[in-house]
């Protein structure tokens, strides 16, 4: 089982052997970078190109570890219990297994991909050491032990809201997703955009590069931001001359009225920085 | 050797245990280092280093450790104008593949030297000299499994050439703070109600013990588990601040986004507080510190950001605040002082290099606060130490005349 990347999501080398080595040692992939970097969807990615399902569990402040692994519906049994329907002593079927707890239970290798957990409390990521150390879990109101006949292939993704406690990181294989380089960046924007002009594309990723570098910009522009402002730029039927001379639809790479305010007067400083 | 480079990695300050250690061992008996020190770089990294903050110190270790192991030529820049520019390499059948010279490191090395010295052209697509798409072992774009990358752009970066690059020097934690970083060590920074009313409805119990009840319904409440915490910060502006005011505002920033705070109050001061306190940062409109203190107490924690350099009469003196037409009956230490024991949980955050800290009246400052450098690991202790503050200890040592060091000078 090889992950050698999709057509649609380019990675780099660095990042494919990770992601072998993540599943060969059958450890969870621990993906962090800038937002925009494309850590979920390098989940999806694994999935496409080894043909397995991805189970998501999307981590809110208000997770809770079990919840991955099941869920006993307290409420549905007790009202079955009030109005008399349903097997009430089947305690079995008011469990419910979350993404975590499917991937245990089925027959079929499968991704779990744990996304943003660093929303979640503090103590979450500690919560789970047991379960994917072990692939196991206990479902207290049963005694059952559910554990996996196929691992599944974790991956974690992080925007480092808050820090990871040690035991949980010393347990995952860990890839810092690094911000794509000019060449890099020149095949990611290919994909999304096949017959883009070369010209219009060198301005356009100049131009890109140098609001990024500006130092004190808020918040800096991300792959998805830099695709979408090339959609507009060609749909507006801009030419590449013009880019440089008027920076149009900033407000589509930079979210943040006073980011835009920096770039223009940064672009009407006499000398052109970026050249 | 493997055994050294951890212990080498510690050297340097990087935790790594040994359940790690042995999970990279077993990814190299797996193959997956593919006997490439460039492979082994990232793989090395991916399983004992877990945290981008460290990826410098790790390639510090790195460089240093595997220096030597690549070896630097000196290549004629008419031998890298050759190369830069590569033709592509030849489809090669299996039988030319077999024919390919191979050799092993050290012997590789040797050649190479040798045939530099010996060259005197350009080689393209051959099988001896240094060229491009050939299969002699030297050169680049060429097919020669064992072969040295000599020049050329993309894919092969050697591992210590990109180690020596430093990539990661700004996610460094003892120098780097942008606004996020400082939002989740701010984050830490909470403290949950414990002895709150109970006035939320717990489901969970209440199910629990209505089946309990033979399906009678008994509501069961429990306090709300909702951070308690607010945040008093003062920062310093202006003057000796200006050089750090990118980093205050960034800090500022943080704590203001930070929506995880009960309550968030701020102002500003011009080296020391005193009587007034500014909600602008000109200082035009203030409010009595006096007020400000007397709607907080010890459930706040304060974080002061300043360099707390200052002249030693702005400290210990009446009248001595800097603030032209402006006089202060008490002492800026006293007010130090006044407002430490109105909340204990506070921290000082200097942004100033810890080199200087022994100047007269930051030393004074420390006896009031804890002093904190303002970088992600100090702003992370400082967050320990908030969080770790029992109401009513004040500090116990007394504090130093300023103006005695400054004499001694």
């Amino acid at each position: 089982m090889r992950f050698s990347g999709t057509s649609t999501y380019i990675t780099s080398p660095e990042l494919r052997d990770i992601v072998n080595v993540a599943i060969d040692l059958q450890k969870p992939l621990l993906m962090k970078g800038e937002p925009g970097t494309g850590k979920t969807r390098l989940a999806e990615a694994i999935a496409e190109d080894l043909e397995l399902e991805l189970l998501v569990w999307n981590i809110k402040s208000t997770t809770k570890a079990r919840d991955g692994l099941y869920l006993y519906d307290t409420v549905a049994r007790l009202n079955d219990a009030r109005f008399g329907d349903g097997d009430v002593r089947n305690i079995r079927a008011y469990i419910k297994h979350g993404p975590l707890g499917r991937a245990f239970a089925s027959d079929k290798r499968m991704i779990v991909l744990i996304d943003e957990i660093d929303k979640a409390d503090l103590e979450f990521p500690n919560d789970l050491l047991h379960e994917l150390d072990r692939m196991s879990f206990l479902v207290d109101e049963t005694g059952e032990t559910i554990t996996a006949r196929e691992r599944p292939i974790v991956i974690i993704t992080s925007n480092n809201e808050k820090e990871l406690p040690d035991a949980f990181l010393r347990r995952c294989v860990f890839h810092f997703i690094d911000f794509p380089t000019p060449d890099f960046m020149r095949d990611i924007v290919h994909v999304h955009h096949p017959d883009v002009e070369k010209a219009l594309l060198d301005e356009v990723l100049t131009r890109f590069f140098w609001i990024r570098d500006l130092p004190e910009l808020r918040k800096r522009p991300s792959t998805s931001e830099l695709v979408d402002w090339l959609a507009a730029l060609r749909r507006a039927g801009i030419s590449a001359e013009r880019i440089t001379a008027e920076l149009p639809f900033l407000g589509v790479l930079l979210k943040r009225e006073t980011d835009v305010e920096l770039v223009k007067r940064a672009a009407s400083r006499p000398r052109r920085p970026g050249f | 050797m493997f055994v050294d480079f951890l212990y080498h990695l510690r050297g340097h300050g990087l935790r790594v245990t040994p359940t790690e250690w042995l999970a990279l061992m077993e990814a190299l008996a797996r193959g997956h280092a593919r006997a490439s020190l460039g492979v082994f770089y990232h793989l090395a990294r991916a399983m004992v280093v877990k945290r981008e903050s460290h990826f410098d110190t790790y390639d510090r270790a790195f460089a240093e450790f595997f220096e030597g192991v690549e070896r630097q030529f000196d290549l004629t820049e008419e031998l890298l104008s050759w190369l830069s520019d590569p033709q592509l390499p030849r489809d090669l059948t299996e039988a030319e593949r077999q024919q390919i010279p191979y050799m092993d490191l050290e012997t590789l090395y040797e050649q190479f030297e040798k045939r530099l010295a010996e060259q005197k052209e350009r080689h393209d697509g051959g099988r001896h000299w240094v060229g491009t798409g050939g299969v002699s072992p030297f050169g680049n774009g060429g097919t020669n499994p064992q072969g040295m990358r000599v020049g050329g752009s993309g894919g092969g970066r050697t591992a210590v050439k990109v180690a020596g690059d430093r990539r990661y020097r700004n996610l460094r934690s003892d120098i780097v703070l942008d606004t996020r970083q400082m939002g989740s060590a701010l984050r830490r920074l909470r403290r949950l109600s414990s002895d709150d009313q109970a006035h939320e409805l717990d489901l969970e119990k209440t199910i629990d013990q209505s089946a309990r009840n033979g399906g009678e319904i008994e509501i069961v409440m429990g306090p709300p588990r909702r951070n308690r915490l607010r945040v008093l910060l003062l920062m310093d502006v202006g003057g000796s601040m200006d050089p750090h005011a990118a980093l205050c505002e960034k800090l500022f920033s943080a704590a203001h986004a930070s929506t995880h705070f009960k309550a968030f109050k701020h102002y500003y001061f011009h080296n020391c507080p005193y009587e007034r306190l500014y909600s602008d940062m000109s200082q035009l409109k203030g409010r009595p510190t006096a007020e400000v203190l007397k709607e907080i107490d010890e459930r706040w924690c304060v974080i002061l950001v300043g360099d707390a350099y200052m002249h030693p009469y702005e400290l210990t003196q009446r009248g001595g605040i800097i603030n032209y037409g402006a006089r202060n009956e008490e002492t800026g230490l006293q007010w130090l002082q006044r407002l430490r024991q109105r909340c204990p949980a506070s921290v000082w955050l200097n942004p100033e290099s810890e080199r200087v800290w022994g100047a007269p009246t930051i030393k004074t400052v420390r006896t009031v606060f804890p002093m904190f450098p303002l970088t992600l690991d100090g702003l992370t202790e400082a967050v320990d130490t908030l969080r770790g503050a029992k109401p009513n200890i004040a500090t116990k040592e007394q504090p130093v005349d300023p103006m005695a060091a400054f004499r001694s000078l």
